[in-house]
């Protein structure tokens, strides 16, 4: 591990507004820290609402990486916070939440509303054959293909932290838009053997402007994605399917 | 103040929470899950590693079955679990895991033919057999006797959790996000739902439930550096302590997790060292197999958090910044295996520390990462104390792990925990003498209250600072109740406790938002944390012994002889200063395994003198039963008998086991 200490003096400005406070008008405000050693945008925030701001709104939950809490535009590009070293950054930083969500506060989007109406619009679940017994786990489960376990798992890693919209050209102009997330799960379970649901009834879901048809390939998301899911490859698998049901 | 009445309200929508849902919704019950965040976003996904289930179905996995993985989670429990439960738990296990395959959780399945694994730093062919091919895969994972981990690469917690919200969200259970449970609604014994604060707008409403579920996690946040997520404060945990009424067991019971990286505490998987990957010191030295000649890398999380730490202690450690450290080697595993089974480590590793571990070590210490303790229930779940209170996953005590996790039972005890509980919970709100409701003047004389506890913390202006007492609390708990503990220090911890409680009373809000406002979350969560932290210490204060994870530097033997028992801490009055320390005794008489010794280091136990008696008559009718050609199945019976759900009983099919 390095162990080079040569500090330096962040500023970082981070977009303050209370949407619930009708005094609270959009602003920037910057906070002077010092650097320290594998100092994260997790670390500096926490000793900014510390020291100078306790009203400061963001959120983290594990602050790793993996639970998609902590999307922000990162000097206007999006990402997630917690793994963003400030060393990778020139000391003036500037914060703002993802755009294209609703506004809790400052940093803090809502994130989770929005993915949980994309989960009920594209049904994102496994879909069992009408047919279909009730499930009896005391027997033996259904043996499946490991490769194709593999590349499900490969779709199934997204952590809807929302960077992919907030990245997406298309989305700015239809809110409508299900965003690379929502194409990914359509992607995630035309592959998965379990789901019985048809490439016609994923049609139903994704087969229009609102989906595969309004996406401009601008790839804003492929670009931001913290998980690097393969979105350009699967967008473009999704709408060769989808062109030859049109 | 709004009411809003459902049938079960669950508080928590990790895997547990929404399992425990999704079972009492598929029974005709309202239900409605409160999260401080969106499910999906929950400390579940953070599980890397793997599902415990003996399904049997790899090479190395073969021979596995219920008996194996009881005697494995008892030894591990350093035989503080309660085998009733135990018993439940490994029943159930396949059972779960074979309903999230077919939720959708893409296991890792078993490939026919020859792969290569790396076993005791040497490559090993190990061949699959056809018939296996295309069923659930296993990895090691330390203290098991067989590979029994399941998992996808080394996000399972993650594949988990999303199967299992998607799941919920598929049969419209009603989730409330960013609400927090300040208080517990509760008269006369009886549970009646909570108090709930909505995080975004401040607002309070009152959920009158009939059955009302605490599955919040763990409380591993007390402690300056954890693995948990940051929302693993123990709020769950202290709206239940704080009813006077609910007890809290085996608080002291705190898992150290070997590998976390240095200094921010993120986890590296189990799953490193049981795919081959090896711990060494200063000079490059595997150092595990002189202190562990059997288990090495791979002995319980407790015993390997010990050794490190002893071997730090007699300089050897890596000296850096934030303290010494040890180094975890996966390089050894290769980076196609890396890419693909340690993915999320390599990310981790990568992203926090700017290394690459294909290449380089990784610098571990053992870390904060498990609460054993928790609200204590019965075998259903309920809790002993106050009725129509429920509690599943880690922030229960039924009473599964007893000092000392096993890696890759937590998971797996969450989705088995939520499966079982969401039957008793159906079960509790379909008897009609649970119908009787809370009387309406009371419920407003509970609101009342609660929202004037709120309004007096922003008025408070006693000039403490909220996150100044926190940073106290979290380094109090770090020095002087970690992996190794003495009567000192742990009297010092309490003693300080007890001065920063009554600090805590006098803290001043400076944002004065009764919205969103998270200092005053902090002002009123650090409170309940003291009080946690209280019965940690206190706990393992008393308890003079060493067991699991509680390891006192001035009472090195496991003492079956005098503490043989639970703790229970409980606060019957709000104006205490300290828990109320009782004890539960364990029933050795009962026990299908009795106490043993549990195969590490010397043997240094004081036995209790029905251990002996017991195991003669297990002997006994073991001996008896094999002579009359008895299964296993029967055997087992005839020592130990449990309760499961209807829906969840019976044998599990395994290839070598056909139904």
């Amino acid at each position: 591990m390095s162990t080079t200490t040569k500090e330096r003096e962040l500023s970082i400005s981070v977009l303050k507004f209370d949407p619930y406070n009708k005094e609270s008008k959009p602003h920037m405000e910057t906070f002077k820290i010092e650097e320290t050693l594998g100092m994260t945008l997790f670390i500096a925030l926490n000793q900014i609402r510390e020291n100078f701001d306790t009203s400061l709104q963001y959120d983290f939950v594990c602050r790793a990486g993996i639970c998609g809490s902590c999307g922000m535009l990162i000097n206007g590009r999006p990402g997630l916070a917690c793994k963003t070293l400030t060393k990778s950054l020139d000391p003036v930083i500037t914060l703002a939440p993802l755009p294209g969500f609703e506004l809790i506060g400052d940093l803090s989007v809502n994130t989770g509303k929005w993915m949980h109406g994309m989960s009920e619009q594209l049904e994102t679940w496994i879909h069992e054959a009408q047919d279909q017994e009730e499930l009896d786990s005391r027997r033996l489960e259904k043996p499946e293909d490991p490769d194709v376990m593999d590349e499900v798992f490969e779709l199934d890693r997204c952590i809807e932290c929302g960077c992919c919209v907030s990245a997406c050209g298309t989305y700015r102009m239809n809110e409508q838009f299900v965003g690379a997330v929502g194409m990914n799960k359509i992607a995630r379970y035309m592959l998965d053997p379990k789901d019985a649901r048809s490439d016609e009834d994923m049609f139903e879901l994704v087969g229009g402007e609102d989906g595969i048809f309004g996406c401009m390939s601008l790839m804003g998301c492929d670009d931001t994605c913290p998980k690097e899911l393969p979105l350009q490859s699967k967008i473009a698998y999704l709408r060769r399917k989808m062109v030859a049901l049109r | 103040m709004k009411i809003i009445n459902t049938d079960v309200l669950v508080i928590g929508g990790g895997l547990a929470g929404l399992r425990t849902a999704i079972g009492a919704k598929r029974r005709g019950h309202q239900v409605i899950v409160l999260s401080l965040v969106p499910p999906k976003r929950s400390h579940s996904a953070a599980a890397q590693g793997g599902m415990q289930a003996s399904l049997g179905n790899a090479k190395m996995s073969e021979g596995d079955n219920e008996d194996v993985h009881f005697a494995d989670t008892i030894k591990g429990s350093d035989w503080g679990a309660d085998q009733n439960v135990a018993r439940m738990f490994v029943n159930s296990a396949p059972k779960a895991i074979r309903e999230l395959a077919a939720w959708g959780v893409p296991w890792d399945r078993v490939r026919k033919g020859t792969h290569t694994s790396i076993i005791n730093t040497e490559k090993v062919e190990i061949k699959e057999s056809d018939e296996a091919h295309g069923y659930i895969t296993a990895r090691d994972f330390g203290g098991t006797k067989k590979w029994r981990t399941c998992y996808t690469s080394d996000g399972t917690g993650h594949t988990m959790l999303f199967a299992m919200s998607n799941q919920a969200i598929a049969e419209g259970a009603d989730i409330h996000e960013r609400k927090e449970a300040v208080r517990l609604i509760h008269d006369n014994g009886r549970c009646h739902g909570a108090i709930v604060r909505d995080l975004i707008t401040g607002e309070l409403t009152a959920y009158v439930s009939r059955a009302t579920c605490i599955a919040t996690g763990g409380y591993g946040r007390m402690y300056k550096v954890s693995t948990n997520a940051i929302i693993n404060e123990g709020i769950g945990h202290g709206i239940a302590l704080e009813t006077g009424v609910a007890a809290l067991a085996n608080m002291e019971a705190i898992q150290f997790h070997p590998t976390a990286i240095v200094p921010v505490g993120i986890l590296t998987t189990e799953g490193c060292r049981g795919d081959g990957g090896v711990l060494r010191d200063v000079d490059g030295y595997r150092f595990m197999p002189d202190y562990e000649p059997e288990k090495k890398d791979l002995a319980s999380r407790d015993v390997v958090s010990r050794r490190m730490t002893e071997h730090i202690r007699k300089g050897k450690g890596v000296p850096s910044p934030y303290g010494d450290h040890l180094w975890l080697d996966i390089t050894i595993l290769g980076k196609a295996h890396i890419e693909k089974s340690l993915r999320e480590v390599r990310d981790i590793c990568l992203n926090f520390l700017g290394i690459d571990p294909v290449k380089e070590f990784i610098p571990v210490r053992p870390t904060q990462h498990y609460s054993m303790g928790g609200i204590r229930t019965k075998h259903t779940g309920e809790s002993i104390t106050l009725t129509g209170l429920f509690s599943c996953g880690e922030a229960a005590c039924w009473d599964l792990h007893g000092f000392n996790r096993l890696g890759g039972n937590s998971v797996s005890e969450a989705a088995v925990a939520g499966m079982l509980v969401g039957e008793y919970i159906s079960e509790f709100v379909e008897d009609p003498l649970n119908r009787k409701g809370i009387l309406t003047d009371k419920l407003e004389d509970f609101c009342d209250k609660s929202a004037g506890i709120i309004a007096n913390l922003l008025l408070n202006d006693g000039g403490e600072d909220a996150y100044e007492i926190r940073n106290e609390l979290e380094n109090i708990m770090m020095e002087k109740v970690g992996i190794f503990r003495n009567g000192d220090d742990l009297k010092a911890a309490v003693d300080e406790l007890e001065k920063l409680l009554l600090r805590s009373r006098k803290i001043t809000v400076k944002n004065k938002s009764h919205a969103s406002n998270p200092e005053l979350v902090m002002t009123y969560r650090v409170q309940k944390m003291i009080k946690l932290a209280l019965c940690v210490a206190k706990g393992a204060c008393d308890r003079t012994e060493s067991r699991g994870a509680h390891a006192r530097e001035d009472f090195p033997e496991r003492n079956d002889k005098e503490w043989l028992k639970r703790t229970i801490t409980t606060w019957p009055d709000e104006n205490q200063t300290l828990p109320t320390v009782t004890y539960e005794d364990l029933d050795i008489m009962s026990m299908e395994m009795p106490p043993g010794f549990r195969g590490y280091g010397k043997d240094n136990r004081i036995p209790h003198e029905d251990s002996e008696k017991r195991q003669d008559e297990v002997d006994a009718i073991r001996e008896k039963l094999e002579a009359e050609g008895a299964d296993r199945f029967t055997i087992q019976e005839a020592l130990l008998k449990y309760d499961l759900p209807e829906r969840y009983q019976g044998k599990n099919e395994r290839l070598t086991e056909r139904f």
